[in-house]
């Protein structure tokens, strides 16, 4: 393969999970927040949606952030500072859309503190009061908060299990500013989509809007497979053009949910293939 | 044409025809009459030399053969697999009356094959003209990408591709299965177009990483849109994005281009039920069905809402699919999705067509058997309906016309689009039809832009 795109800094930020800079100054050019890349890694990898956790457009670089959950996120796991991977292409999908509504909610779960960071600046520099909500399950876990924290007007941190900031999960602070009386004119939720959901029933009795970045399974990311549709609103959407972002009152979780398992047994299998091959990593 | 046993094919994705021997081609070659009027050439939508060529593989002149059918045809290997041949350069041959016309298609695959085979007794290609200095930009390195790549590359033009996938070869690559167009084929046809200079940039969403006005502010001359019809359509009815019902793209985008069949050694993987129903009649449902067998479906359908006569795919694809198992279900339309209540697709409900008066199409059109519902068992959904235009260059481009379908309204002849300095060609334009046609487009458009760039 002709191009490739190489990896000027790896870091581990948290056990699990990864921070790559990428040289990729096409993308970094026009990349805005909420938008995605697909990266794969070689010949035989696949191709996977990562959200841009942030770029550079003067030193040419993308950043993004991931979790290892299968193969291919574990493989990702493996490389180092000046490695190279076969393809990175993006920006994909609509940016998040920015304007001064007022007061706004960011709510970050687990490793989506990485995609929430540019949301949460662009809603700050736009100028809206931004409080954010940052939840792991425990202290280990939690990365960025002072980066968050500075493009936040206030920034509450829960952990599951209390080891770190307040012991709950991230729907309690936020049902808690809700009830407050303060108006909030918008909520942005990311996260994994069980906490996405659960923030979309917080909000939805208080009539907030409230948007969330969904992350179905996807191969081109360009409007080409569908693999990627979802329904909102009863229409059958595709995340990756016609998202990411979407009004969360109206997404069919339980259709994302079992869409995202689609391929559990055939990720057992290339997990279990791979560490047969790579004794070393078993 | 020797081809692989049905029996044996059908769990394999290697190539179904084997192709011509040198003994097999030479007598082909000599049934060609050479008549003086080449009907054959008026037949072939970018116009190669057809006799001539054939002339050659008669001497003997494999080299000349060659020459000849690139001089007209950047892709001999592509075409000589998966043109429609018996509607175009074969259809008009006049042999047709006599008996069976001259097997054009089959000549030229094995031209190209030998060349393959044989790279280094090849004489270098005609030098090509001095740069003009003026820049095109290609989007999309599909078969209508490539040819107009190819023909402006021969004026001297600098000519640089942007193909939105990390792969060249569009639709060649994500679309057409290997067992009928092996993917090293496409790769060497690519790089021919490469040694002509021409440049080409992966992983470039035109529309999102540039737009056509940023490219024509930034040096371009001229800019010719080859996207192709990249968005699949769907039924529309109940249940249909329960697991296990897929887009015709992503079944085929995922096996043929991210090469799920060689799961796990490759990382895409594809949940493959027992019984797979394919919904749709043409080539690309034929090519969903046939990868389905191969990939180790015990049952396969083909459920098409007309019947047999009406199917819109290559009549030599469909027997190559009835001799190797497929199931056809004529006159069937679903209508609804069942799902095990965790998601994952269980059964199709359909209903039975009969056929009426003609539509617009001039094909007779279904009309639902009244009180004809049944449930279909299956466990995998392939739904290939037909593609439009993926909008994405449409919307992000200001003034292109496009129809009601999405597609970019364009002239016939040349290509030339309402918009300054953009021309557009094949699916983009027409709505998905063949790799030819596209490449025809192609080759118009180029013909064109090199006036307009030489006019400069």
């Amino acid at each position: 393969m002709t191009k490739l795109y190489k990896i000027l800094t790896a870091k581990t930020l948290v056990p699990n999970i990864h921070l790559f800079l990428f040289d990729a100054p096409r993308i970094a050019r026009k990349a805005k927040a909420g938008q995605f890349v697909v990266l794969t890694k070689d010949e035989k990898g696949e191709r996977i949606p990562l959200t841009i956790a942030d770029s550079d457009a003067k030193a040419g670089t993308v950043t993004i952030v991931f979790m290892e959950v299968g193969k291919t996120t574990r493989e990702l796991g493996l490389l180092k500072t000046g490695d190279s991977i076969m393809s990175l292409t993006g920006p994909l999908g609509l940016p998040t859309h920015i304007e001064n509504y007022g007061t706004v909610v960011c709510v970050a779960g687990g490793f989506a503190v990485a995609p929430v960071m540019p949301i949460a600046r662009a809603l700050k520099q736009a100028g809206n009061k931004v409080i954010s909500i940052l939840g792991a399950r425990n202290k280990e876990l939690i990365f960025w908060e002072d980066e968050l924290r500075n493009v936040s007007d206030k920034l509450i941190v829960t952990t599951d299990d209390g080891s770190y900031g307040r012991k709950a999960l991230v729907t309690e602070p936020l049902k808690e500013i809700l009830e407050n009386g303060e108006k909030i004119s918008l909520v942005v939720a990311i996260g994994p989509s069980i906490m996405m959901k659960f923030c979309a029933k917080t909000t939805q009795p208080f009539g907030v809007k409230t948007i969330v970045s969904l992350n179905p399974i996807m191969v081109d990311g360009t409007g080409m497979c569908g693999c990627c549709r979802v329904s909102v609103g009863g229409q059958t959407k595709f995340a990756c053009v016609d998202g990411p972002d979407f009004d969360a009152h109206q997404v069919d979780w339980d259709l994302l949910a079992a869409r995202q398992r689609t391929y559990v047994e055939e990720e057992k299998q290339a997990m279990e293939n791979w560490q047969c091959q790579c004794g070393k990593h078993s | 044409m020797p081809r692989q046993d049905a029996a044996v094919r059908a769990k394999n994705f290697k190539e179904v025809a084997t192709g011509y021997t040198p003994e097999m081609a030479a007598e082909e070659a000599s049934r060609c009459i050479q008549c003086p009027k080449r009907p054959c050439v008026e037949g072939c939508p970018v116009n190669v030399d057809i006799p001539e060529f054939i002339k050659a593989v008669r001497e003997g002149k494999m080299a000349d053969a060659v020459t000849v059918l690139k001089n007209k045809n950047a892709l001999p290997g592509v075409c000589g697999r998966v043109c429609p041949q018996e509607s175009q350069c074969e259809a008009k041959c006049t042999l047709l009356k006599q008996k069976a016309p001259v097997a054009i298609g089959r000549l030229e695959r094995y031209v190209a094959d030998w060349e393959t085979k044989n790279k280094a007794s090849m004489p270098p290609g005609a030098p090509l003209p001095p740069p003009t200095g003026k820049k095109v930009a290609v989007i999309g390195s599909g078969p209508a990408g490539l040819t107009a790549a190819a023909d402006l590359a021969k004026k001297g033009h600098r000519v640089t591709i942007f193909e939105a996938l990390h792969v060249g070869g569009g639709v060649l690559m994500y679309g057409i299965p290997e067992f009928r167009l092996p993917k090293e084929i496409v790769q060497n046809e690519i790089n021919f177009v490469k040694s002509l200079g021409v440049e080409l940039v992966l992983d470039a969403v035109i529309g999102k990483t540039d737009t056509i006005d940023e490219l024509l502010n930034s040096g371009y001359d001229a800019v010719f849109l080859g996207t192709g019809a990249g968005l699949p359509m769907f039924l529309g009815v109940p249940g249909e994005n329960a697991n296990g019902i897929y887009s015709a793209n992503e079944w085929l985008t995922r096996t043929n281009l991210m090469k799920a069949y060689l799961f796990p050694t490759y990382d895409t993987p594809l949940h493959v039920g027992k019984k797979v129903a394919v919904i749709g009649g043409g080539n690309v449902a034929m090519d969903g069905a046939r990868c389905a067998l191969r990939l180790g479906a015990e049952e396969v359908y083909i459920v098409y809402r007309r019947s047999e006569a009406e199917l819109p795919a290559r009549r030599e694809e469909v027997e190559n699919a009835m001799e190797e198992g497929i199931i056809f279900k004529f006159l069937t339309n679903p209508t609804r999705f069942l799902d095990d209540g965790k998601g994952w697709v269980t059964g199709m409900e359909c209903v039975e067509m009969e056929l009426g008066e003609p539509d617009a199409s001039g094909r007779r059109r279904p009309i639902v058997k009244k009180g004809s519902e049944f449930v279909m068992n299956i466990n995998t959904v392939v739904v290939a309906l037909g593609t439009t235009p993926n909008p994405l260059i449409a919307a992000t481009t200001d003034g292109l016309n496009t129809t009601s379908h999405g597609t970019v309204i364009a002239d016939e002849h040349t290509g030339k689009t309402v918009k300054d300095k953009v021309w557009a060609g094949g699916d983009i334009v027409t709505g998905a039809a063949t790799v030819i046609s596209a490449m025809g487009a192609g080759k118009r458009a180029a013909a064109d832009i090199d006036k307009y760039l030489t006019s400069l």
